[in-house]
């Protein structure tokens, strides 16, 4: 328990200072949501009609910006050695690693959705169920993430090939998040059957990707 | 955690990129006894000390501690080339990570940090150390927490000649105590190791 706690705070404190992680994604997904109005012009109705996808794509986009560095700074300065040899089983540091990416990004980004809904017109009575579906949505973002992390490990610019191989994995996420938006915005069906599909894509993935991840970075380490 | 164990390799082979790199390889360490691995670069030196760590799989071959009870990697501590530390933390919060991750208890610490001459740079984040401080801050981990195997990959590089007797000291404290060592290492440590393996290239590859 000792050694999670550990590894989690450490994560966390490391994507709080070394900057660039929270900020490059919060500043990412403001820029991305702020210049769509700018392309489509200021048709209200349309904005708010598609306000949802506008808003879960930018959130994938943003959220798979810092996903590289679930393992790869470990990976480069030699830390994921002594993580290896350490105490825990890899799929319990994989897990805890996904753990620390989504408090840092996935957690923030949902936060600041309702910000970014009001630039596109997003009733305010769907504001609630979008932080909650985005919160309930990221943390699969993140553990998918790792597994892509994890297979790009030691390749030179990762970042496009991990975006390749992580953004169909995200496409569930998108279709049942967006349609829980739409459907607490614009109606008329009831946003709970793709909000529950959300929680049980996110909750396959907590248990499903550690495992690839961790068989992944054993591989990496060869 | 058991603070003695003994290590022995039966008939150990690694490939390395399709090439083998050593076959056969057999040694036994008793509590206290130390092996020094030497032999020309890209023989396979690191790679028999990542072997023994669980970081590398064995191609043929087992590698087996006394000690049942316990999975091997998680008796050695390993300090690899690449020093594992994290630039953005503290001296302190990268040493206090190892204490709760390696699940040590830290007594040893107080003492190692005074030795290696690190006390007063505690609060200092990593990334502002030198190289052979940050190769000191590397080798702290071994105090971190007690662990009977060593595992040192070239310790002394970029150490000044303080810091390798401060080494050389620990080292021999640990084999002492009954722990082993394994290092490979191209400058002569004073350490008297009780076995020497020389790693040779194949003149047939």
């Amino acid at each position: 328990m000792k050694e999670a706690w550990a590894l989690f705070r450490r994560d966390v404190v490391l994507a709080w200072r070394e900057g660039g992680t929270i900020g490059t994604a919060l500043g990412f997904y403001l820029v991305v949501v702020a210049i769509t109005p700018l392309g489509l012009g200021p048709d209200l109705n349309l904005l708010s009609r598609i306000a949802p996808g506008v808003l879960w794509v930018a959130l994938l986009l943003a959220s798979l910006l810092s996903a590289d560095r679930i393992f790869h700074n470990d990976y480069e300065d030699g830390a994921l050695d002594v993580l290896v040899t350490g105490r825990l089983p890899l799929e319990l540091v994989a897990a805890l690693k996904s753990l620390a990416h989504w408090v840092t990004t996935g957690i923030p980004l949902a936060l600041l959705a309702p910000l970014l809904g009001l630039l596109l017109n997003l009733p305010t009575d769907a504001f609630p169920l979008l932080v909650v579906a985005m919160l309930t949505g990221t943390p699969a973002l993140s553990f998918v993430a790792a597994v892509g992390a994890s297979l790009t490990l030691g390749l030179r610019r990762s970042g496009v090939l991990l975006a390749l191989l992580v953004l169909p994995l995200y496409v569930p996420v998108l279709i049942f998040g967006v349609a829980t938006v739409s459907a607490a915005s614009v109606g008329p069906a009831s946003p709970w059957p793709p909000f529950l599909i959300l929680c049980a894509l996110s909750l396959a993935s907590l248990v499903l990707a550690p495992i690839a991840a961790a068989a992944a970075l054993r591989t990496a380490l060869r | 955690m058991p603070l003695t164990t003994s290590l022995a390799a039966h008939e150990i082979s690694c490939q390395r990129g399709g090439r083998l790199l050593f076959a056969g390889l057999n040694f036994t360490l008793a509590p206290g006894e130390s092996l020094l691995v030497t032999g020309p670069n890209g023989v396979g030196k690191t790679s028999l000390l990542r072997m023994i760590a669980g970081l590398l799989p064995l191609h043929a071959g087992r590698i087996e501690s006394g000690e049942r009870s316990v999975p091997l990697p998680e008796l050695c501590h390993y300090v690899g080339h690449l020093n594992g530390i994290k630039s953005a933390l503290t001296l302190r919060e990268n040493v206090d990570f190892w204490v709760d991750f390696l699940g040590g208890d830290g007594a040893d610490l107080e003492g190692a940090y005074q030795t290696f001459g690190l006390a007063e740079l505690k609060q200092l984040p990593a990334g502002l150390l030198s190289a052979g401080q940050k190769r000191k801050l590397a080798l702290l981990r071994l105090f971190a927490a007690q662990r009977p195997i060593w595992l040192l990959d070239e310790p002394s590089v970029s150490l000044d000649t303080p810091s390798v007797k401060v080494l050389d000291k620990a080292i021999a404290h640990h084999l002492a105590q009954g722990g082993i060592s394994v290092a490979a290492s191209h400058t002569p440590l004073k350490v008297r190791f009780t076995r020497e393996l020389s790693l040779k290239r194949d003149p047939l590859q």
